[in-house]
């Protein structure tokens, strides 16, 4: 087994080795349920779609997703089992990119245990089921996002709890980058050029073309690039920040 | 062979090792000593690639520790300070997590594991979750994870620390067994320790190496190397004819000085330049009949040798 996958099997075996997965999974499911049927009010649309489920999907991950990437690293300096790890032969992309794709395929099985929802819209009425496909994708390419951001906050800091916070802070920011709430904060000195960019990097926007069920190859990018740049960027606080 | 060049590493305006230039042979246990903070850990976390060095290099087998660390750390085992593990797993997960790391293939794990879980001796304990298990038991699990690839060179740092006396024999005994054909780097507080596992002793202080030399060369460094204690049966001897002893024993060639103690009626003397005295007194207690109770010899010991070399 190459180590990126030893450590990938690894970190997935530690969520259930502790109740931190049963947990999680189950108050994401419940939330989730609460979200679409109360607020999303699925039965009183009257629609066979699934947006008032997926709608609430990126309020639940900046709550819960931080939850998962706090422990990603922060954890390993805490308990100095970093040193073990980055005294194996083990490169520090393999070791980032194991503990995300982990951290990742926990919080996409947390996701695809809500299949109840579909089939129930499905036996309802009949949706456009390719939307439905396109909507998951977005919300695990969203979840992904907010886990690449999780993964750089808790490589930077040995606190979890602080590492949870300013997660939360930081992917709230740029969940709503497009919006006025945090468009107004820059807009004011910066000019509007660097505003538009700051826009564009808006999850939400990019989020809500996807799980309207318009697969843009754009927005996946999108996704993809953020991911990537976010892991990039833990490698390198780790390469500095490792050993203090 | 280990050659280290000019290693340094400084946090801020801190200098933590300076400039430590050593090489070790094949088959040689060297022992880092030194007080805390001497930066003993900070050098073998750079050797183990943990750290990376403000300056200077170091090759393992040829393998630069700065440009071609994994290649260093693949033929290498380490044991950080505290015997960091992974307290949610069991010993026989983390056992094979770490193969697995370590590209061990798979029809050969089950034997690697077998041979290091029946050498520490972790048989008993590989369901249990390592978070559950005493101190002892997790040195010995990260001392098998440190040689489950059979290493060349094993790093390890304080491993004895939070061991009973068996454990600590037992583990002298198994770096004696396997130190023949590899290099070892041990750091230890334990003086004893040195003297009975390592080929070569290293004094560490502020960074830099203060000696660098045999534990037996160490010893002979004490003043009390080669002392002789005599003890006289209690109340045979006035204090006042104690201290006139003394007087005459002072007086013989070679001889530095000769220490009374009133309360346990002896008298402790010490060499000149570790020169082997206990002829001449022997020769002596028999002309004048003092008939001493007990007379031996000191062989010196490194706490001694290394208090005195520390704090200079």
């Amino acid at each position: 087994m190459s180590p990126f996958l030893a450590i990938a099997k690894r970190e997935l075996g530690s969520y259930f080795a502790t109740p931190i997965a049963y947990i999680f999974i189950v108050v994401y499911l419940f939330l989730s349920g609460l979200f679409t049927f109360y607020l999303g009010g699925f039965f009183e649309r009257e629609q066979a779609d699934l947006s008032a489920f997926f709608g609430f999907h990126p309020w639940l991950y900046l709550l819960l997703v931080p939850a998962v990437s706090m422990r990603l690293w922060a954890e390993e300096r805490k308990s100095g089992s970093i040193e073990l790890l980055m005294t194996l032969p083990v490169t520090l992309w393999q070791a980032v990119l194991g503990k995300f794709l982990a951290a990742w395929l926990f919080v996409g099985l947390a996701l695809s245990l809500t299949f109840p929802m579909w089939i129930t819209v499905n036996y309802l009425g009949s949706p456009d089921n390719g939307a439905i496909i396109t909507a998951y994708l977005a919300s695990f390419l969203m979840a992904g996002a907010f886990l690449a951001i999780g993964s750089f906050v808790s490589a930077a800091n040995r606190n979890q709890v602080v590492a949870f916070i300013i997660t939360i802070a930081l992917c709230f920011m740029l969940m709503l980058a497009g919006f006025p709430l945090v468009l107004d904060l820059f807009s004011i000195w910066l000019p509007a050029s660097v505003t538009n960019s700051i826009a564009n990097l808006s999850f939400l926007t990019h989020f809500q073309n996807l799980s309207k069920g318009v697969l843009e190859l754009a927005d996946i990018a999108f996704f993809l690039l953020v991911i990537g740049t976010w892991l990039y960027a833990t490698t390198v606080i780790l390469d500095l920040k490792k050993a203090e | 062979m280990i050659e280290v060049s000019k290693l340094s590493k400084s946090y801020g305006d801190f200098l933590a090792v300076d400039a430590l230039s050593f090489q070790v042979d094949q088959g040689e246990v060297l022992g880092f000593l030194g007080p805390n903070g001497a930066g003993k850990t900070t050098s073998m976390r750079m050797l183990a690639g943990f750290v990376t060095p403000t300056a200077g290099d170091a090759y393992i087998y040829g393998h630069s520790i700065c440009d071609d660390s994994l290649a260093a750390r693949r033929i290498m085992g380490y044991l950080p300070e505290g015997a960091p593990l992974y307290g949610d797993m069991t010993p026989l997960k983390f056992l094979r997590f770490i193969a697995d790391t370590r590209s061990i293939l798979n029809h050969e794990q089950a034997a690697a594991i077998d041979s290091v879980v029946d050498t520490l001796q972790l048989g008993s304990v590989l369901q249990q979750p390592i978070d559950t298990l005493s101190k002892g038991y997790r040195r010995r699990l990260g001392l098998a994870q440190a040689i489950i690839h059979d290493p060349k060179v094993l790093i390890l740092d304080e491993p004895t620390d939070g061991l009973d006396p068996n454990q600590k024999h037992e583990l002298r005994k198994l770096i004696s067994a396997i130190s023949a054909d590899r290099i070892i780097l041990v750091s230890s507080h334990i003086l004893e320790e040195v003297e009975a596992v390592c080929s070569r002793a290293m004094i560490i202080a502020q960074g830099r190496i203060l000696i660098d030399s045999t534990p037996q060369a160490l010893i002979k460094m004490s003043r009390w190397h080669n002392a002789v204690t005599l003890t006289f049966r209690q109340n045979s001897v006035s204090d006042q004819e104690l201290k006139a002893r003394a007087a005459i024993i002072a007086g013989i060639a070679n001889v530095e000085r000769a220490e009374i103690n009133i309360d346990k009626q002896g008298i402790t003397v010490s060499p000149k330049d570790g020169a082997a005295i206990i002829y001449d007194i022997n020769q002596l207690t028999a002309a004048l009949k003092w008939q001493p109770e007990q007379c031996h010899v000191e062989t010196g010991n490194l706490d001694d040798v290394f208090r005195t070399i520390t704090t200079q």
